[in-house]
């Protein structure tokens, strides 16, 4: 499905230079490395818990790279880790999570344009439309949209797509004209539930046309079609068009979370199947095949993911409780008497200890 | 870190103050608060051209344009949703669930996401909300248009919750609440919008913390919102007969004051809650709880409550056996004045 009209032009909607497809490979073989030693920390109790994303670093990296972090600002769930690591994210801050440091992750949302990580998964897509209804109310009366406008980018999935505030974040959006764009990863499962018992009428994407938004419906496991559907979104909403939907196809190969047991509810030859061919390995044929990478490169592109990993494992494993009066300190700007007195009988209290 | 200080207050003398309703003492808190905080934009169901079904809002759209006083799609998850994204953008917004029982619809954006953001983002995203909500019971009004929603608020980190009794002290908490950098629950009493009194331009005390309405020696009356008049309209009647009734409007029912209730019984020695809302685990239990901490060795009796009941709010033609009466409070203060040891 492509209802978006033709004609976005700009710097969002150019062609990606040989360059530009090789750093698209090391960060997909960046995300796909990191991805699978996160759970792997997990079985070695460096972290208690994470979120697996094998098979959407396409989708993740794709999208991801049509962000311009000098004014647009993306709002993740919990499972946007190629996300984060596309736009330059601090991955040991993003990894605390993780670790149950805190909550929402320690980088800084406004310097990294990332959101904090929750789990209340449509929550923030209303977060984005409010975010990119402020890009509108600040522009200056008859200034042009062009390259002036910061657009906001929603992640949700299937299942997210259910929940009652993805409906309203879309009327909302499409009513206000807001610069969002929805970026749906459809990876076929909601826990266990596949998406034909989760998703009525066909695709999240046929949904846009009832709030009179475009929509895209891509191979979310190319991740040349993923930069390509997301630039002529971002320039479709950059320009004052209001949002667009963007529903990238493409399939959880793991569990959802390393506390999931996917055996339950599908089999490992239903996993292959439905799974289809590795979004990395074909990325990396293509290249190979066009000749703009070879295996010296992809070598090098492993080894760089190698160390990168090392050094945020090395990070996390550093990373010590925050000191326990925070937990009192960042509820509130101005803290409150009763607030005071809780965190001065913690201190005492816990002094004992 | 700054701090919420709670500064208690008295009653204060009005200077140069004008007769409004409370609705024009809020319609006119707004007025400036869009002239001082460009930051600031009002929104929700009908605010704009209707100017609100209680007409909070009228003439402020006329006034202030469409950007900054507007009308959203009937949906409040998406209008608090909408608060947080304006929020993160730099904007101070003040939106407008229509009747308390439609912020039930908005629970988890209020609870999950705005109560929250300032701390999952460690003081990076504040959410310098102010939630105006129509409050409270009184006017009649079908069902989930009349609901007591303060101890469900106050009890969720990260909110502040505050309700105005009269039209002064609306219009400098409504002024104070949204100069806040915290989210900020503003219950405003329904059934009082249409009764006038004097606002003073200066608040003649500090906007935060509790407030003694009407000095008192033999017991404490400690309520908020619509209660307050209703206790003050008690205190009257109790003069007749020679008691001396103490009237302290709480105002912030997140912090409460708990200096100002305790240095309001440690002088009379016995007190009542007041509220509309239902008894079981209703704000009632945590005064009291705050009154026995700060007076245990003073009190001459328990804290009494008189309060809603735990029934889903009643038709209006129950509401009168539901809220609070002068008989019942009468007979809430005789319970703690007759009060016998063992």
């Amino acid at each position: 499905m492509d209802t978006l009209p033709p004609g976005a032009s700009g710097d969002d909607a150019a062609p990606l230079s040989p360059a530009d497809l090789r750093e698209l490979y090391s960060l997909m073989a960046a995300v796909r490395h990191l991805d699978t030693s996160a759970i792997a920390w997990q079985r070695q109790g460096i972290i208690p818990g994470y979120a697996p994303e094998a098979g959407q670093e396409a989708a993740q990296v794709g999208s991801g790279y049509a962000v311009d972090r000098t004014r647009d600002f993306v709002f993740p769930t919990y499972r946007e880790m190629g996300v984060a690591r596309t736009l330059g994210v601090d991955m040991v801050a993003y990894m605390s999570t993780h670790k149950a440091i805190w909550h929402g992750g320690l980088y800084d949302p406004l310097e990294s344009r990332l959101a904090p990580i929750q789990a209340v998964v449509a929550g923030s897509v209303l977060h984005a439309v409010g975010w990119a209804h402020g890009q509108t109310l600040s522009r200056p009366a008859g200034a042009s949209t062009e390259h002036t406008t910061g657009v906001a980018l929603a992640y949700f999935g299937d299942g997210a797509s259910s929940q009652g505030d993805v409906h309203e974040a879309m009327n909302f959006a499409a009513v206000m004209k807001a610069p969002v764009v929805f970026f749906v990863q459809n990876n076929g499962w909601a826990i266990s539930v596949p998406t034909e018992r989760q998703v009525a009428g066909g695709s999240v994407a046929a949904r846009a046309a009832g709030y009179g938004m475009p929509a895209l419906q891509i191979d979310g496991d190319d991740v040349v079609a993923v930069v390509d559907a997301t630039r002529r979104a971002f320039a479709h909403a950059r320009q004052g068009n209001g949002p667009v939907l963007v529903e990238a196809m493409t399939y959880r190969r793991g569990p959802h979370s390393t506390s999931d047991d996917p055996g339950r509810y599908r089999s490992l030859d239903e996993e292959r199947e439905g799974a289809g061919e590795d979004p990395l390995e074909r990325f990396r044929q293509r290249l190979l095949a066009d000749g703009i990478a070879d295996e010296e490169f992809f070598a090098g592109a492993l080894a760089a993911a190698r160390a990168e990993e090392e050094q945020i494992r090395a990070g996390l494993q550093a990373l010590t409780p925050r000191p326990g009066a925070e937990m009192f300190d960042l509820v509130f700007q101005e803290t409150t008497p009763a607030l005071q007195a809780q965190a001065a009988s913690w201190r005492k209290e816990s002094e004992h200890v | 870190m700054s701090s919420f200080t709670l500064e208690s207050g008295t009653v204060d003398t009005p200077a140069a103050s004008t007769v409004l309703s409370m609705q024009q003492a809020l319609n006119r808190a707004l007025d400036e608060v869009l002239a001082d905080n460009p930051k600031a934009v009002i929104f929700g169901e009908d605010c704009g051209r209707l100017g609100g079904v209680f007409r909070i809002t009228d003439g402020l759209q006329a006034k202030h344009g469409e950007q900054r006083v507007s009308d959203t799609p009937l949906a409040e998850s998406g209008i608090l949703g909408l608060s947080v994204g304006l929020a993160m953008a730099g904007f101070h917004p003040i939106p407008e669930v229509q009747f308390d029982g439609f912020a039930y619809p908005a629970i988890n954006q209020i609870v999950c996401q705005i109560a929250r953001m300032n701390y999952r983002s460690r003081g990076r995203l504040p959410m310098p909300i102010t939630l105006r909500v129509p409050s409270f019971g009184g006017i009649r009004a079908p069902e989930h248009h009349g609901e007591s929603l303060e101890a469900l608020f106050a009890h969720v980190p990260g909110l502040k919750v505050v309700s105005p009794s009269d039209p002064h002290e609306a219009y400098h908490l409504l002024k104070y609440a949204a100069a806040r950098p915290d989210p900020v629950i503003f219950l405003e009493p329904k059934s009082r919008y249409w009764q006038k009194g004097d606002v003073a331009p200066e608040h003649g005390g500090p906007p935060t913390g509790a407030k003694v309405m009407r000095p008192g020696r033999h017991l404490t009356l400690v309520a908020w919102g619509a209660m307050v008049a209703r206790c003050l309209q008690v205190a009257d009647l109790a003069a007749e007969d020679g008691i001396d009734v103490e009237v302290l409007d709480l105002r912030w029912l997140k912090p409460i004051d708990a200096e100002a209730l305790a240095a309001s019984v440690r002088k009379t020695r016995r007190a009542v809650v007041v509220h509309e809302a239902p008894l079981t685990s209703g704000l009632g239990a945590e005064v009291a709880q705050l009154i026995t901490q700060g007076c245990f060795d003073t009190l001459k009796a328990p804290v009494e409550r008189v309060t809603g009941f735990d029934v889903p709010y009643p038709s209006g033609d129950l509401e009168d056996e539901y809220i609070p009466n002068i008989d019942r409070i009468l007979f809430g203060i005789q319970r703690v004045l007759e009060y016998r040891r063992g």
